[in-house]
């Protein structure tokens, strides 16, 4: 039953890992502006697009 | 394209191009500017930006020199947030950032100006963040490249006089290791709560009730440590916060159990320790929103610039800080450029913009040799002044150096939680100590547990929830509703207030002067259609009124056209011949002083009449006054003149009190004096002319046509277009107290169950286990509920 030591540590320690992994996110400042990354990440597809068939993305996305 | 309406619309900017359409690539424009940035974009490949968002930009404003300080070393150095020998990076602040076109079109500068490497934006607190490349470029450079596109940064004197801002995470960090801790010790005690006497369980009981232990340590020292330092503010200060049984219960707790587990008496209640901390932290992390695209600190610092052109001699001229300025510099003021110290004015055609002092939005013409104060805005072409004062010292700028500016509103008022947690505070150590020495005598063994369970069952976990909860809850609501308040306490503020004064210009009527008057002999068709032609081509805001205000009229071509800056426009169509603006430009000799704005007419150099300006009252402003007396007293503090006073007597209820010619000091000694005699203030005003009253009332609200351009210090924000509802906010606030008067209540019930386990010395830690996020739950669930459905009344 001296098991329990070792399920126990290692439950410890991914738990830690979690936390260890929140405390940097909130460190690089990814708490501190909630809404831009959410507007963002909907624009990488757009550059690209309109670099090649200008014109027509332009029409499709009107419509929307 | 979907072009329902007939008039034809920018295809930049989105304002109406009616009067001076401009083709070019099959769309149209209202102006060159707009043209241009369109131009830039499409060569650039970034038409994109036209098809995330309708129209999105704004017409740019270019204006050389206004940046020339920029190349300051020392302004810079204060500007920047990395410097190194080739890269530098400067955070800007953009009011036009409103959509996601911007943040495309900002995130993607690098393709304007390859020597920018990166820019990243936040749109909620509408700042772009820019690297570039130092030796190639300058900030100039970029702030150019962005005033070209529209997108003119604003650079105050705020950005000049504090250092980097440092951005407070602490409280995520709090909440983060409470919930962490929280988590994994409910995960711990759990084999306890069964109590089996089973032999495996016996053997490693030790084991986790450590690792519960060194779990709640960081949650006692670090994340709860807030608590500890109010409950010791307060009690120093001889006031029984309700951080101060918080304070109370948690030690009791973590105390008890460590000696419990050391002793081997039991597991302790660290799992309710953990959990008292999330729940108290989650409640204040919900009450801490603030709307990060909002400032409610502003002073004339967020508004002045950081510097402006001194005049050192006939042709030189050198960027000066403002805080430079002497007595005696000849300065330079541009179009757009805001005149930073009172002076006197040389030469130049001076038309100052006094609206983000007074409200009033209509410029005043100057001559050289008269007066010029601090916080004007100049409007056309340039002018040079000789400062008379230094910024500090000026008529406005001396408003700050008034005392009330550094107290704390928030701080000197006594709420809710705190006086009923003064009374729970002395009733519980009441009840904890005779029940103590009821054990004494009856079973002394027990005596200590009693002791330590009742301050732990009361600690006020739920009592101090209803409060953040039920404040949040309605700040969200409000501000779905365009009504943005500082913080919570604002609106328990509300709540008590017993006098509304309003201050007039900009407040109650709007800024545009939309309403005139015509007195005169009547003007025949023809005079009236090339009156309305002239008007067309004069950019000056009273025609601009004066052109909206006439019906519409064919379109003629003038045969000549000629704007005198400051007196008026002349205009002639074939032989008639008309002039419009001020009394001494159109010929009337006598002069008869008028108090109110207006513009005259001559035709054919024959006297016709004028147009007289007036305020227009912003809509239910006569229905919202008489709900108002009904509960309040009424004022209304103006600082013009008593040009208005009839038409307003018409509007307001009798009783409302009226007040003209009042200085910013005024208003502010106004307050107070009603304040001495009771009176809870609650003041409406718009311009910085109010600072020192809104600082002063109990409640200062700045009410803005536009959230985001600029509003003085204040506790709230109003959108202009909800002022009529302003009742309702105030019903709402008495409602969200009444909330939390039932939310005590109801925390109080599960307060008395808990006692009777707690004096009867039957509490084990699964009952306090269950009991306390009970109770938080139920409080939360209860107060947002019942502030949901107070939001719904306000339509």
């Amino acid at each position: 039953m001296s098991v329990i030591y070792i399920l126990l540590g290692v439950s410890v320690i991914v738990a830690l890992v979690f936390f260890i992994a929140f405390i940097f996110a909130v460190k690089s400042g990814q708490y501190d502006d909630s809404y831009t990354p959410s507007v963002r990440m909907l624009f990488e597809d757009e550059l690209i697009k309109e670099e090649t068939t200008k014109k027509k993305t332009i029409l499709t996305k009107k419509n929307n | 394209m979907s072009e329902i309406s007939e008039n034809k619309i920018c295809y930049h900017c989105g304002n109406s191009c009616d009067d001076t359409e401009i083709i070019f690539d099959e769309k149209s424009f209202c102006c060159n500017g707009c043209k241009t940035v369109y131009e830039i974009f499409s060569e650039s490949n970034l038409t994109a930006y036209y098809d995330l968002q309708k129209s999105p930009g704004a017409i740019p404003k270019i204006n050389e020199g206004k940046f020339d300080f920029l190349k300051d070393a020392q302004i810079l150095e204060k500007l920047l947030e990395f410097n190194d020998e080739s890269i530098q990076i400067a955070t800007l602040y953009i009011p036009h950032i409103h959509c996601s076109s911007c943040i495309w079109i900002l995130e993607n500068l690098h393709k304007l100006n390859p020597e920018i490497t990166s820019s990243q934006v936040n749109f909620n607190k509408k700042t772009v963040r820019i690297t570039y490349q130092s030796e190639t470029t300058s900030l100039k450079d970029v702030v150019l490249l962005l005033s070209t596109i529209g997108y003119e940064p604003y650079i105050s004197l705020d950005d000049y006089s504090d250092g980097k801002k440092h951005i407070n995470r602490s409280m995520i960090y709090k909440l983060g290791i409470a919930g962490f801790a929280f988590g994994n010790v409910m995960f711990l005690s759990f084999p306890e709560y069964f109590e089996v006497n089973e032999f495996w369980l016996n053997q490693y009981k030790p084991v986790f009730r450590w690792l519960m232990f060194a779990f709640s340590l960081p949650v006692v020292f670090y994340a709860a440590q807030d608590y500890f330092i109010s409950a010791f503010k307060g009690l120093r200060a001889k006031i029984l916060n309700i951080d101060v049984p918080i304070t109370i219960g948690i030690l009791v707790l973590f105390i008890r159990s460590t000696i419990e587990i050391t002793l081997d008496m039991g597991q302790g209640f660290f799992d309710s320790l953990t959990g008292l901390v999330f729940f108290l932290l989650l409640g204040k992390f919900f009450q801490q929103k603030t709307y990060s695209f909002l400032s409610f600190e502003r002073d004339y610092k967020s508004y002045f610039p950081i510097a402006v052109t001194k005049i050192v001699s006939e042709t030189e001229e050198i960027p000066i800080q403002i805080y430079d300025i002497k007595k005696g510099d000849r300065l330079l003021i541009r179009n757009e450029e805001l005149i930073p110290v009172d002076g006197i004015l040389i030469n130049g055609h001076a038309s100052i913009d006094y609206s983000f002092v007074t409200g009033e939005s209509e410029a005043i013409e100057k001559n050289s040799g008269d007066k010029l104060f601090a916080g004007g805005k100049q409007t056309s072409g340039s002018i040079e002044m000789e400062a008379l004062k230094e910024v500090k010292q000026s008529y406005l700028t001396q408003l700050w150096s008034h005392d009330i500016f550094n107290k704390n509103k928030e701080e000197a008022f006594v709420n809710l939680t705190n006086t009923i947690s003064k009374r729970f505070t002395v009733s519980i150590l009441s009840i904890a100590v005779l029940s103590t020495i009821f054990w004494l005598f009856y079973d002394s063994s027990k005596a200590m547990n009693v002791f330590t369970a009742v301050l732990i069952i009361a600690c006020p976990c739920a009592l101090a929830l209803a409060a953040p909860f039920t404040f949040g809850n309605m700040l969200r609501i409000f501000g779905k509703h365009k009504f943005y308040l500082k913080n919570a306490s604002v609106i328990e503020q509300l709540a008590t207030i017993n006098t509304i004064i309003f201050d007039k210009t900009g407040t109650i009527t709007s800024n545009k002067k939309s309403t005139a008057t015509y007195d005169g002999v009547p003007l025949t068709t023809a005079e009236e259609r090339l009156l309305k032609n002239t008007l067309r081509g004069s950019n000056h805001p009273l025609s601009r009124t004066l052109y909206d205000i006439l019906k519409a009229n064919d379109i003629v071509t003038l045969d000549s056209f000629e704007e005198h800056i400051g007196q008026g426009v002349q205009a002639s169509l074939r032989e008639n011949n008309i002039k419009v603006g001020s009394a001494n430009f159109v010929g009337k000799t006598e002069l008869i002083k008028s108090l109110q704005t207006s513009v005259h007419i001559s035709s054919n150099n024959d006297y016709k009449g004028k147009f007289t300006f007036y305020n227009s009252y912003r809509t239910g402003l006569s229905k919202l006054f008489n709900e108002l007396k009904k509960h309040y007293d009424l004022a209304i503090l103006s600082g013009d003149n008593e040009g208005e006073l009839n038409n307003l007597k018409k509007i307001l209820p009798t009783k409302t009190k009226l007040l003209f010619n009042q200085k910013p000091q005024d208003k502010l000694e106004y307050i107070k004096y009603h304040q001495t005699e009771g009176a809870k203030v609650l003041m409406l005003g718009d311009g910085l002319n109010d600072s020192g009253a809104l600082a002063q009332s109990e409640v200062g609200i700045a009410l803005s046509e536009n959230i985001n351009i600029f509003s003085p210090a204040c506790d709230g924000i109003m959108d202009a277009s909800v002022f009529r509802k302003l009742e309702q906010f105030l019903i709402a606030s008495k409602t969200a107290i009444r909330i939390i008067k039932w939310s005590f209540i109801l925390s109080l019930l599960y307060n008395i169950i808990g006692l009777y386990f707690a004096i009867t010395g039957q509490l084990a830690p699964v009952i306090a286990a269950i009991l306390m996020p009970l109770s938080s739950i139920s409080i939360v669930v209860f107060t947002t509920i019942a502030s949901n459905w107070a939001g719904r009344k306000l339509v």
